[in-house]
Formats: structure tokens, sequence, C-alpha cells
């Protein structure tokens, strides 16, 4: 036992590597948020009127709102006056390609090990890279173009598809759905918009990689995605951010939508700070993800990993809307130290035949809370509906805590759904057998959780699956090797 | 809008209007209680707790506020007829929430004292006193409220080593062929070390006025002992019915509870089963099958605070015509309680299209070298086993009932007292065969 927990300690003390800052010269908003905030972000970014109005709709509605106590998370009162709302790397004339990138921004991106040029010449990904709340370089885009699909930031598509954002905008996360949503979509900066024509299978898998970076910034996309009838895309999400003491908020929305017989992968691996072994610092993450299966035989797969963030509060969703249409969940959450989680999903089943999905292996390890808070909703009209949802804890430490929360609620009688939930710790005979063919400790910790974690890591596309392995890995150094 | 104001006025005009000068009894803690209750008021519809079961909006539907806590009154009909033959041999009967001398039929062959509360509250002042503490720490709005207005009780008490005693019937009858009924009554025993009990639980009236009805229920099982309590309901009036039973366990003991619930307009049951010994083995299992408009609402919770011990839970629901099943099961692994097992399951099955389920089994864990998991189903009947049986010449409704019965039988089969288990499969065939 005592060598287990030497193991553990080393795993714990392992600091962030990620860790660094690096001085864009910023143009930034004041502290605070009001009225005038809203106005000058708009402003700031060109935008027509609609989209003001929209904004300050939601703004005026998050006034009368208060934040959600329900998580299973602890936190100091955040002070909503006490942050920038808009900063955005300074920048004169747009880059038509990398050469003309700041180079201290590509500079970032080879320390992450993700640099734009390699990305494009050995993975054939495009990259919107989201820095400070602006987009710097969009890649491929001129491929993509060929085949109609629009990807681009969220204020380009504002400028040159104003058409479009107008009438999907809110209409899966309505400007006023909660809290965060609701501030989200008063002061969201940018993020990034995808459009995939009808009959197109997106070629390459959309990528973007977002960073937090000058100091008190919170950080406010907002993704957009809409797949035409019998489209196809995988889109990848992927976050690191710099060490800071202060307490960051990122509260993001993304929206999908797919029509009849689209579908939509949507992936993450989340590695925001998560504070150091002490809990101080670290980012708050309290994200709105939902997507909608509007037309029949459509399907919407989520698939996340999440090792980073002082709090993690997201609930990937889909609404289930058309008529054999799927539904998929799959998420890896690994909580240390003094990290909080508590993610799940919601799967609403409103058509006939509707089939959802939901994996979640959480872990947890040091003095951290791990919880899965889900919802399965089957409705009165939504014939013969399937719902399979495992939900597995495994705890590392006697002082960390695994929570489930899953809400089934069914009100047909066709609907077949199954919940099944296990807490466990790492066999000590598992362990044994492994050191008993000569595999160490750590080694046989890291195979043990690996293997736990494989039926979700397997949904990762290739070029995500082995940075996601790597986290996994890194999150486990030390006790793992 | 308009609902929940009324909703809150009726909380309001309930503390505004409980008197707790008609009690002469225990009013220390009475008042406690209701100073607890005033604070939390009664649960409206956001209440996480009582999401879905609408027990203030039903009172206040029924029941003006005043009513909630007036005086019982005696029943002038014969109530015995409501005592199933042939289980009223050693029975102890409360009408409308008073003990009943004359109807209950104590065998004073028994080492075990058995006294209404009141008279309890003076031979055994201890005991009692230190279960009212323990029980109005309870933050349960009803909990409360009938620990601030309960009119009549029961105390049993089960001396050390005492065992083969006969289990002891409680009848719960309400005469509502007159009027409306309120009925607030508690429960408590004690099962000392080494011994071994028995209780059965059923509630039933007359009459179709509505009949409101908590029953706080403090059960404290010592080292070694073994209980095991049933409680049937298959009320044949309106009733909203609120239960919360505490079973405080202590090291080595064994308790098994049985919830069966069938008939009633909204009966809610909180089940709280404490761990607070090592080696402890605790079984629950409950069964709910509901027709017409009735709401059952099972919220069960295990709270491992000790090592080494093991629960198991299997709670199983048939819901049919508009009727409603709600289960939260919570089981909680303290820091302490290392080398835990505890297991749920709860399934359930919908018969009609206009009946709903809603289920929350939720899981606490703060110590790593546990073994915890649950489960839940919720489908309809086997669609080929039907076929199967149809295929044999068995018609369709016997084939249907004879795989309910098959299904509702894992928790009959569970029960181990013989008569218990005869009483309460005849109620539930009964039920099936005259339902298809």
């Amino acid at each position: 036992m005592s060598k287990d927990n030497q193991v553990l300690e080393e795993f714990s003390s392992k600091e962030y590597e990620h860790g660094w800052s690096i001085d864009l010269e910023s143009d930034s908003a004041p502290k605070g948020l009001s009225e005038e905030i809203v106005r000058f972000i708009s402003l700031k970014k060109n935008e027509p009127e609609w989209l003001l109005e929209w904004r300050l709709k939601a703004f005026r509605h998050w006034l009368t709102m208060k934040e959600p106590k329900w998580p299973n998370v602890k936190y100091p009162p955040i002070d909503y006056q006490d942050i920038i709302y808009y900063s955005a790397p300074k920048q004169k004339v747009q880059p038509k390609n990398l050469s003309e990138v700041d180079p201290e921004l590509i500079e970032t991106f080879k320390k992450l090990g993700i640099s734009l040029t390699e990305q494009k010449r050995l993975t054939g990904v495009a990259v919107d890279a989201v820095i400070d709340s602006i987009s710097v370089a969009t890649t491929f885009k001129e491929k993509l173009g060929e085949l109609g699909i629009i990807f681009c930031s969220f204020s380009e598509a504002v400028r040159e598809h104003p058409d479009l954002v107008k009438k999907y905008l809110g209409t899966v996360v309505p400007s006023n759905d909660n809290y965060y949503a609701a501030l989200n979509s008063a002061v969201f900066s940018d993020g990034s918009f995808c459009y995939i024509p009808k009959g197109v299978r997106c070629p390459m898998e959309l990528s973007t990689y977002f960073r937090i970076n000058a100091a008190n910034t919170g950080q406010f996309e907002r993704t957009l995605i809409i797949a035409e009838e019998g489209s196809y895309v995988s889109y990848l999400e992927g976050c690191t951010a710099p060490m800071r003491d202060e307490n960051q908020l990122h509260a993001a929305v993304v929206e999908l939508y797919a029509m009849k017989s689209a579908e939509i992968k949507y992936s993450t691996v989340q590695n925001w700070y998560p504070g150091d072994k002490d809990g101080k610092g670290g980012i708050y993450n309290f994200v709105t993800k939902r997507g909608i299966c509007a037309g029949d035989y459509s399907k919407i797969s989520w698939t996340q990993v999440e090792t980073g963030a002082a709090i993690t509060w997201k609930y990937p969703s889909c609404i289930l809307k058309g008529d054999y249409s799927n539904g998929e969940f799959y998420s890896v959450a690994v909580t240390n130290n003094y990290q909080q989680a508590d993610t799940g999903t919601k799967m609403i089943h409103i058509g006939k035949h509707t089939r959802s999905r939901i994996v979640s292996k959480g872990i947890s390890i040091g003095k951290s809370q791990n919880s899965y808070r889900g919802q399965v909703h089957i409705l009165k009209r939504a014939e013969n509906a399937r719902n399979f949802s495992q939900c597995d804890s495994l705890l590392m430490g006697d002082q960390c805590g695994a929570h489930t929360f899953p809400y089934i609620d069914v009100e047909n009688k066709s609907a077949h759904v199954e919940h099944e939930a296990t807490t466990s710790k790492i066999g000590e005979d598992q362990i044994f057998y492994c050191l008993q063919r000569g595999i160490d400790e750590e080694a046989a910790i890291a195979l043990i959780v690996n293997g736990y974690a494989k039926e979700v890591l397997k949904q990762l596309p290739m070029e995500f699956a082995v940075e996601a392995q790597k986290l996994l890995a890194l999150t486990l150094e030390g006790s793992v090797g | 809008m308009s609902v929940t104001t009324e909703k809150q006025s009726f909380s309001q005009d309930l503390i505004a209007s409980a008197e707790l000068s008609q009690f002469t009894e225990a009013t220390a803690s009475r008042e406690k209680a209701f100073e607890d209750f005033k604070l939390v008021g009664l649960p409206d519809g956001k209440h996480e707790e009582y999401k879905f079961a609408p027990i203030t909006k039903l009172l206040a539907k029924n029941f003006n506020a005043d009513e909630l806590y007036s005086k019982p009154t005696a029943s002038n009909n014969d109530l015995s007829s409501l005592i199933p033959k042939g289980l009223g041999e050693n029975c102890v009967v409360f009408v409308n929430g008073v003990y009943n001398k004359s109807l209950s039929k104590i065998k004073n062959t028994s080492k075990v004292v058995i006294k209404s509360f009141v008279e309890a509250l003076e031979s055994h002042l201890h005991v009692v006193t230190e279960g009212l503490t323990e029980i109005a720490e309870s933050k349960d709005p009803f909990a409360l409220l009938n620990s601030a207005l309960w009119q009549d009780g029961l105390f049993i008490h089960v001396p050390a080593k005492a065992t083969g005693e006969e289990p002891l019937y409680i009848y719960h009858l309400h005469d509502a062929t007159e009027k409306k009924v309120a009925s607030h009554t508690r429960l408590m025993v004690v099962v000392e070390k080494h011994a071994e009990f028995s209780i059965i639980e059923r509630t039933d009236s007359l009459g179709k006025h509505p009949v409101f009805n908590t029953i706080n229920e403090e059960i404290l099982v010592d080292e070694n002992a073994v209980f095991s309590y049933c409680k049937i309901q298959d009320d044949h009036g309106d009733l909203i019915h609120v239960g919360n039973t505490t079973v405080h366990q202590k090291k080595s003991s064994r308790a098994d509870t049985y919830t069966i619930s069938l008939n009633g307009k909204l009966v809610r049951n909180n089940l709280s089963i404490i761990i607070d010994g090592e080696g402890c083995e605790s079984h629950f299992y409950g069964l709910y099958m509901t027709d017409g408009d009735t709401l059952v609402d099972n919220h069960t919770t295990v709270d491992h605070r000790k090592p080494n011990s093991f629960s198991n839970e299997l709670y199983k629901g048939l819901m049919d015509g508009k009727s409603k099943g709600v289960f939260n099961g919570k089981i909680y692994v303290r820091p302490d309680a290392q080398k835990t097992n505890a297991f749920q399951s709860n399934r359930n099955i919908l018969l009609s299209d206009t009946a709903t389920i809603n289920t929350k089994p939720q899981l606490e864990i703060w110590a790593d070298d546990v073994k915890c998991s649950h489960g839940c189903t919720t489908g309809q009947l086997d669609g080929e086993a039907l076929f199967y049986l149809q295929s044999r010449g068995i018609p369709k409704d016997t084939a249907r009932a004879m795989l309910l019965y098959a299904f509702a039988g894992e928790v009959i089969d569970a029960i181990k007292d013989e008569h218990v288990k005869n009483y309460v499969d005849s109620i539930v065939s009964e039920r099936l065969h005259k339902s298809y």
C-alpha cells in the first residue's frame, strides 16, 4: 500500500507542463460588464445591428438570472465585473498565409507541439487557431471552399454569411438557456463556424485550438456547426492554457445542427490549466454544448477527454428530434489534486425509433471530486426509443470522491432504457498479475487505466487519439512513466 | 405562477395557523421540529427531492391548512373487516392515527414491550427522547411536520436475546366515509443486542374522502440483532401518504426491508438506512404495481458510515393506466467506509402509453476501496417470451399475467416470513388476474 501511495504522490506532484505566457499586445476592453461593453464588443467587431440587438437581449435576460447552484462543485463567488470581456491580439492586416502571422503565435503553437505547418504537412488537418478570442489563421480554406464547405471564424461568418448565422444562431442553445449561455450570448468574442452543404462528406478533420492567453481574460467562444442533408463532418476541439494564479472563466457555447441523414462527430480534448497541487488557480470551464438531430436518420456523436480545468461543468447533449436519429456520448474525465468535474450528458428522445448511447469513464485521483450527471428523457411520442448508459468510476487515493446522478425519465412504454454504473479501484489482483509478468507497477497502472478508457479513446479520430493518449499518459506520469 | 403562489400560501397558512398548544406531551421536541419546518416549508415543484411528487399541490387542492392538524376523530364504523383474515392474531390497530386498543390484539406471552407512544414517554423516556432528537435531524419537510404534529404512536422494545417472537402486524386504518382525515403517527422500534424481530405494516381506509397520512418511523437495530420490516400499501381510498423510515444499524446487525406499494392516490416512501457499524448486512426490496392515476414515489438512501458492510437493493415497478412511478436511490459511502460492497438495481416495466417512470439512481462515493454498482432498466414485456407462451396455447392475457407475476416474483420470493409472503403473493396475483 505504501508504494501505492508513494506512486500516487509522485504523480500528484506533477506540475503542469504547458505553463507559460506570451506577451501579445492586447487590444482589450476595460474590466467589467455593462450594456456599454456589449456595444463595445459589437462595435469592435463591426457587427450588424441585428446581432447587437441579439447580444443586448441576451445581456438583459442574463441580468435577471441567477448563477446555478446545483452542480456538485464548490468555488469562491465569481466577480463578473472583474473580468475583461474582450481582448484581441493586435493585427493591422489579415494575414494571407502563415508567413504573415505573428511569429510569436507560431512559437506558441510550436511549444504546444501543434505547429500549423506541421499539421498541414503531416495530417492534412485544417486548423482554425483561436488565440485570445480572435481567429488568426485559417488554413485549407480554399480546398474546403471547392466543396462548398464553409469553415471560418465566427466573426467572418457574420460578415460573409449573415443569412446562415442569423437563421441558426441560438436555435439549439437559446440565448436565455442558462446563466452561462446567456452570458456567452451577450459577450461572445469569436469562435468557429462550419457549414457542410447537402451531400458533402468533409474530406478532412476540422480542428480548432483554443488558448487563453492574456491575464484576466474570460474567453467566450461560440461554435456553430450546420450539417445539411446527407453530409458528414468530424470536428476537433482541443485546449491548453498557460499557468495562472487567478481563476479564469471560460463559458463557451457550441451548437450543432444536423439535418436529415447528416452526421456530426464532435471530439474534444480539454486540458485547461487545472490549478497547482494546492488547488490554487486554474480555469473554470462552464460550457453549454448541445446538438440537435433535426432530420430523420441524423446522428450526433460527442467524444470528450477531460483532463484539465479547476472546475468543469459541461453536459454535451443531443436532442433527438428526427425519427431514427442517433445520439452518442463518450467521455473520459480525469481529475487530480483539487480539481472538480461535474459532467455528463442529456439525451432527449423526441422522434420515433431514436437511439442513444452513453459511455462515461471517470477517474478521480488525489483530493478531486468527479461527478457524472446525466439525463435520458424519453418523451411520449418517442416510440421504440432505445438507450444504453454506462458510467464507471475509478478511484485512486482515499481522499477523492466519485458521484453519479443519472436521471431517467420515461413516458413511453415501448422504450428500452438501460443504465449501469460501477465504482471501484484498480484491483490488487490486476496489479499483482502484471507484476508477476515482469511489468512494473507504474506500467501496470498505465495499462489498466488505458484499458479502462479504451472504449472512449477509440472513438476519437486518429490524429486526436494520439494526443489524447499522450495527455492521459502525461496526467498519469509519475505513477506510470 | 399563480399555482406557485397558491402553494406557497398554503404552506404559509399552515405555518401561521398550526396550533402546537393542543399538545401536552414532548412539547420541546415538537417546537424545535416546527421551527425547522418553518425554514423549509412544504416542498414545491422545484424541490429536488419532491420534483415528481406534487404532494403540496394535492394537499392544497384537497385540504384546508387547518384540516392538516385537527384533532383526530373516532370512527363509528366497524373497521375490523379491513384486517385480513389470518393476519390479525398479533396486531396493533390505529384508527385515524390513534392507537385503538379494542381492535388491537397483543399476545401477552411475549417479552416484547408494546405500548402507545404517549405511555412510553413516561416509562421509557430516555430511549424515546434520544430517538426523537435523532429523527428531528432529518431535513425532510414531512418528517419535520410529523415530529411537530404527531397525534399518537407506538413504541416497541425488543429486549436483548429475545428470539422466536411472533411477527407484529400494525394496521393504520382510516375512516373517511364521512369526512376528510389527516393523521400523523410515529413508530419507534428498539431491537436490542442479539434479538430478532419482524414487523408488518399496512395502511387501508374506508370511504372516498381524501386521507392524508404521515408516519415517522425510527428503528434501531443494535449489535448482532436481526430485524425485518415489511410495509404494504394497498389502500382502497384516496390516500396521500408520506412515510419516513430510518433504520439505524449497529455492528454486525442485519435488516431486511420490503416496501410493497399497490394502491393509493400518492404514496411517498422515504427509506433511509444508516450503516453505523462494521459487518452489517442490509437488504431492501421494493415492489410498486400501480394503475389508475396512482403515483408511487420511493426515495431510498443507504448511508455507509462504517467499513466492511454490505447492502443490496432491488426495486421493481409495474406501471399501468395513467400511473406514475418515481424512484430515487442514493448510496453514500463515507471516507471511513472502506471495503464496502453496495449494490442497487431498479427495474421497471411500463404497461400503458400514459404511464411514466422517473428514476434517478445515485452513487456518492468518498472511499476508494469499495465495490459499488447500480443498474437501472425500463422496458416493456418481452415480446418473444409472450409469443412463446401463446404458441403453447396459453391465452395472451394469462401469458401476460404470468410474465408480470414472474417479474414481481423476484421481490416476493425475497420475503422471508411465510405468512407475509403468502399474503403479498395473494394480493399481487389477485391484482394481476383482475387486470388481465
